[in-house]
C-alpha cells in the first residue's frame, strides 16, 4: 500500500510540476483572496491580529476546492480512470497516494499563504511559528477529506457547484478547529483541545478512505 | 403481524399518539415556572431532533452501510437510505425552526452561533447535499454507491452533535430528559407526554419512510416503463421502409 501511494502521489506531484497549475493559477489565486481580504476589514481592522487565523483558513478553504478539482481534473481526461484501474491498484494506496500529494501541495500553498497572513494581516511571527504544527496536520486532514469529497463528485457533471455544496460542511468543523488552535497559539492559550478534533478529523477521514476509496473507484 | 401493522394500523396509531402529544401537551400538563408557556416546546422539539438525528439518519445510515456492505448489497438498501434521508430533512428543518422559535423569546434571537445549533445546521446542509449529490448522477449503481459513502462520511458529524453541549460552553441546555448518570429530570404527566411525542414521531418517521419507499418504487416502475416504450418506438421508427 505504502508503495502505491509513493508511487501515485509521485505521479500526481510531477504532473503538478509539470503544469504548474499550482504555481500560476491557485498560489496568485490564494494570494489575491488574502489581500481582499484585508481590503474588506479596511485599514483600522485589516491590522488587527485577532482576524488573521480565521481569514487565513477561510482562503486555505477557497485553496482546497481549487486545488481538489484540479487533482480529480489529472483523473478525468479520456481512459485515464480505467487505464489506472487494470493497473489493478490497490484503491487504498491510490486514495494515500493522492491524498499525500494534495497534502504536499496544501503545505506548500498553506506556507506561502501564512507568510501572506504575517505581512498582511499582522498575525505575531512567534505565534504563527507555533501554530504551523497544528497547520500542517489540519491541511492534511484537510487533504484526506478533500480527496475522498473530490472522488464522491468527480465524473458529474455539475461537478463544479456540487464540490463546495459537499465538502464545505464537512470541512467546518475543521475550519473551526484549525482557526482555534491558530488563535490560542497566537495568544498564548493551550491548544491541546483543538488539536484533539483535527488528528480524529484526520485519523476518521484517512479510515473511511482506506476502507471506502475502492468502492468510489468501482466500475 | 408487523407487515398487517404497518399496512393498517401505523398510520392510525400514528395520529392518535400525534393527537394526544397536543392534549397533553397544550392542555394537561402545566407551564413552567420560569419559562411559562413557552416550555410547552419541550413536547416537540427533542422528539422531532430526536428522529432527525438518530432515528431517520441512523436508518439512512445504517441502509448505506448495508448496501455498501456486498453480501447485503442491493438497491432496496440503496432505496430505504434515500427516502430515510429525504425524511430525515424534513425533521432536520423542523427541529430548526422549532429550536429558532424557542430561542427568540429565551435568547432575545432567532439564531445564535452556538455549538449545537450552528452543528445541526450543518447536518441540515449535509443532508441537502445528499440528496444533490443523488441527482448529479444518472447511473443507479454509481448513484448509489456514492451516496451511501457520503452518508457514511456525514454521520461523523452526528456524535459532533450529540456531544456538543458537553464539549463547548453553549446556549443550548445541556441534557433535557436525563442526566448524565442516568437521573430522570422530568417526571409525572410530563415524563409521559414526552414519552408519548417520541413514541409519535418515531412512528411518524415509519409512516413517512413507508409512503415514500412505495412511492419510490412506483416511480422506478414508471421511468422502466417510459423507457420500455420509447425503446419500443424506437425500434417500429426503425422497421418503418
Amino acid at each position: 500500500v505504502i508503495h502505491v501511494a509513493l508511487l501515485v502521489a509521485a505521479k500526481d506531484l510531477r504532473v503538478e510540476l509539470r503544469s504548474r497549475v499550482l504555481l500560476w493559477q491557485v498560489v496568485p489565486f490564494g494570494v489575491m483572496a488574502l489581500l481582499l481580504c484585508g481590503l474588506a476589514l479596511g485599514p483600522a481592522h485589516a491590522g488587527n491580529s485577532s482576524a488573521g487565523p480565521g481569514l487565513f483558513y477561510l482562503v486555505i478553504l477557497l485553496v482546497v476546492l481549487l486545488m481538489v478539482n484540479r487533482s480529480q481534473a489529472i483523473e478525468r481526461s479520456s481512459g485515464t480512470r480505467s487505464s489506472v484501474a487494470t493497473l489493478g491498484l490497490d484503491p487504498a494506496g491510490v486514495f494515500l497516494g493522492k491524498s499525500l500529494a494534495l497534502a504536499v501541495e496544501l503545505w506548500a500553498t498553506g506556507l506561502l499563504l501564512w507568510g501572506g497572513a504575517v505581512l498582511v494581516l499582522h498575525t505575531a511571527l512567534h505565534g504563527s511559528l507555533v501554530a504551523l504544527p497544528s497547520i500542517v496536520v489540519t491541511l492534511g486532514a484537510l487533504a484526506a477529506a478533500g480527496t475522498l469529497y473530490g472522488a464522491l463528485t468527480g465524473g458529474a457533471d455539475t461537478t463544479a457547484t456540487l464540490l463546495p455544496m459537499l465538502a464545505l460542511p464537512a470541512f467546518a468543523p475543521l475550519l473551526i478547529a484549525g482557526e482555534r488552535s491558530f488563535s490560542d497559539a497566537l495568544h498564548g492559550g493551550g491548544l491541546w483541545q483543538w488539536w484533539v478534533i483535527v488528528v480524529v478529523a484526520l485519523v476518521a477521514y484517512l479510515g473511511v478512505g482506506i476502507l471506502l476509496y475502492g468502492v468510489l473507484e468501482e466500475s | 403481524m408487523m407487515k398487517q401493522f404497518s399496512q393498517r394500523l401505523l398510520g392510525p396509531v400514528t395520529l392518535v399518539l400525534l393527537a394526544l402529544t397536543i392534549w397533553l401537551g397544550l392542555w394537561v400538563t402545566p407551564p413552567d415556572k420560569i419559562q411559562g408557556q413557552l416550555a410547552r416546546l419541550v413536547y416537540v422539539h427533542p422528539s422531532v431532533a430526536w428522529v432527525a438525528l438518530y432515528v431517520s439518519f441512523g436508518t439512512a445510515t445504517i441502509a448505506s452501510a448495508l448496501y455498501l456492505w456486498r453480501r447485503t448489497r442491493s438497491m432496496t438498501m440503496d432505496r430505504i437510505a434515500h427516502c430515510a434521508m429525504e425524511v430525515s430533512v424534513v425533521f432536520i428543518l423542523l427541529t430548526l425552526i422549532t429550536g429558532s422559535i424557542w430561542g427568540r423569546p429565551t435568547w432575545g434571537v432567532w439564531w445564535a452561533w452556538d455549538a449545537r445549533l450552528t452543528s445541526t445546521a450543518i447536518m441540515a446542509v449535509l443532508e441537502l447535499g445528499y440528496l444533490a449529490l443523488r441527482r448529479a448522477n444518472d447511473d443507479p449503481m454509481l448513484r448509489a454507491r456514492r451516496s451511501a459513502v457520503f452518508a457514511i462520511l456525514a454521520a461523523i458529524n452526528v456524535p459532533i452533535i450529540h456531544f456538543s453541549v458537553d464539549w463547548w460552553k453553549t446556549l443550548h441546555q445541556g441534557a433535557t430528559v436525563f442526566t448524565a448518570n442516568r437521573t430522570l429530570l422530568i417526571h409525572g404527566i410530563q415524563a409521559w407526554t414526552l414519552l408519548i411525542s417520541f413514541v409519535g414521531f418515531t412512528l411518524l418517521f415509519f409512516w413517512f419512510l413507508r409512503a415514500r419507499y412505495r412511492l419510490e418504487v412506483r416511480r422506478e416502475s414508471q421511468s422502466q416503463v417510459q423507457l420500455d416504450e420509447a425503446l419500443l418506438a424506437r425500434q417500429r421508427e426503425g422497421a418503418v421502409p
